[in-house]
């Protein structure tokens, strides 16, 4: 693993904050060099990207309700993802390599009026 | 990946990806398509405003185009107080906020006042288990009673084509012919109602949510404390589910929705619309559904409006008493006629 930390700001909202101890704004290191499969040392490194981030997330910083968050290994439909606020659509979605200093936008659309 | 360059303009950089026609565009293309594709009216216009996103891009993007565009409308935020603690009482001072950033008069009519019961009450009474189904019934009645104290002629409600594709879907499933086909309706009106329109029928919940969030929009995301809707919340995952692996499964349900035709049989089934005996408001039976709602709270028999069984057990008691807590017989719209008290800005 490599010993350089990425340093990123991770924002939640539209209701998502509500699972993060109700705080929007994070600061987050995670190391830059990861398993391809998560958590499974054996298994091949690869550059930190979102994919990972969401489940480092998810065991990190999650207090409740995983569910409103994940489903099938990545964020559960609904919520929208920024990354340097562009739709993440645009950058590769999980695959999208985490630089230093990243902005990254968790927003929830599911909450109503 | 590279960046790409807006589809539209091809001169910026994009940063989104358009749901509805996967079109990769810019910032400034997506303001200006989306803004665009709004209706142009010219009178008193009410928005309905609950503080949550839809109903604040939707006052935003009215008063913007309002003034870019000089449609003439005169502008009115009407919010609906239904008496939730902790909840509505929040999302409200959103509204509040807003009535300022966008200098709109802002008229609040509560539950309390109309029906003489708050949500907090009516659950104290029936449980979480119908309640949405007196919120729902109630908040309909009163945003047009609040509109009429307005005397405006328009209301302008946020729904987005993902609330509109997931009531097609509820009403297919529940089999509500009547429903399916005003539910895709941009624009309805009765005889004595007042117009109401969704601007914001074909515009996705990505993007009012994108919208909010590049023009740093106030707006109050909580889920109500009394169970959401769980019928509908079923309908919102499965239709999240679909818009994963086909963004145009949305767009194409609102379209099944509208080409959907009832043979002439079945329409003739369809009850006439007529107006309630005890409110004047319009309904499909001698009482609307409020009056029975609130004649089962009165009465101690909430079940009334909300089974056959109830309704039946509430008869073999015989007919409503004299002194029954009623609501106020409803003036249909007659601009002109609006002597109230707004909000304090």
């Amino acid at each position: 693993m490599s010993e350089s930390n990425v340093s990123l700001k991770v924002e939640f909202s539209g209701g998502l904050e509500l699972l993060f101890s109700n705080q929007r704004s994070h600061k987050v290191a995670v190391p830059g060099t990861v398993p391809t499969k998560y958590n499974d040392p054996s298994s091949p490194s690869k550059p930190a990207d979102i994919a990972f981030l969401i489940h480092y997330l998810r065991d990190n910083l999650l207090k409740e309700r995983v569910e409103l968050f994940m489903e099938n290994d990545t964020v559960r439909p609904g919520i929208l993802v920024l990354v340097n606020d562009t739709d993440w659509e645009l950058e590769g979605e999980g695959q999208y390599v985490l630089k230093e200093g990243d902005e990254i936008v968790f927003i929830s659309t599911l909450h109503g009026g | 990946m590279p960046p790409r360059t807006c589809a539209l303009c091809s001169t910026n950089r994009a940063m989104l990806k358009r749901p509805k026609t996967g079109q990769q565009i810019c910032r400034e293309c997506f303001f200006y398509v989306f803004e665009t594709e709004l209706f142009k009216p010219g009178d008193r216009v009410a928005i309905g405003a609950s503080g949550g996103k839809d109903s604040t891009v939707l006052a935003y993007v009215m008063k913007t185009l309002n003034e870019r565009y000089n449609y003439g409308l005169e502008l009115f935020l009407l919010s609906i107080d239904e008496g939730i603690t902790g909840y509505r009482d929040d999302s409200l001072e959103t509204v509040k906020r807003n009535q300022q950033q966008y200098s709109m008069p802002l008229k609040i009519l509560s539950y309390d006042e109309l029906y003489g019961w708050t949500m907090d009450a009516i659950v104290s009474q029936v449980g979480r288990k119908n309640n949405c189904t007196f919120c729902g019934v109630f908040r309909r009645q009163a945003l047009d009673r609040g509109a009429s104290m307005l005397g405006v002629d328009h209301i302008v409600t946020g729904h987005n084509a993902d609330d509109i594709a997931e009531t097609v879907l509820m009403n297919i499933m529940r089999g509500d012919i009547a429903r399916l086909g005003r539910c895709t309706s941009i624009c309805t009106q009765g005889e004595d109602t007042i117009k109401r329109s969704k601007p914001f029928k074909y515009a996705y919940e990505k993007e009012i949510v994108m919208y909010a969030y590049f023009k740093k929009l106030d707006y109050f995301s909580t889920e109500c404390i009394y169970s959401p809707d769980a019928y509908r919340g079923h309908a919102r995952v499965f239709l999240k589910d679909l818009e994963a692996a086909r963004p145009s499964a949305i767009i194409d349900i609102i379209h099944s929705g509208e080409a959907f035709e009832i043979r002439e049989e079945v329409k003739a089934t369809q009850k006439v619309q007529q107006t309630c005996k005890r409110c004047g408001y319009m309904s499909s039976n001698d009482l609307c559904k409020a009056c029975t709602l609130l004649e089962g709270l009165e009465r101690g028999m909430a079940q009334a409006g909300i089974t056959d069984r109830g309704r039946k057990k509430l008869e073999s008691e015989g007919p409503a008493p004299e002194n029954l807590r009623t609501i106020p017989f409803y003036q249909p719209p007659s601009a002109g006629n609006a002597a109230i008290l707004l909000e304090a800005p």
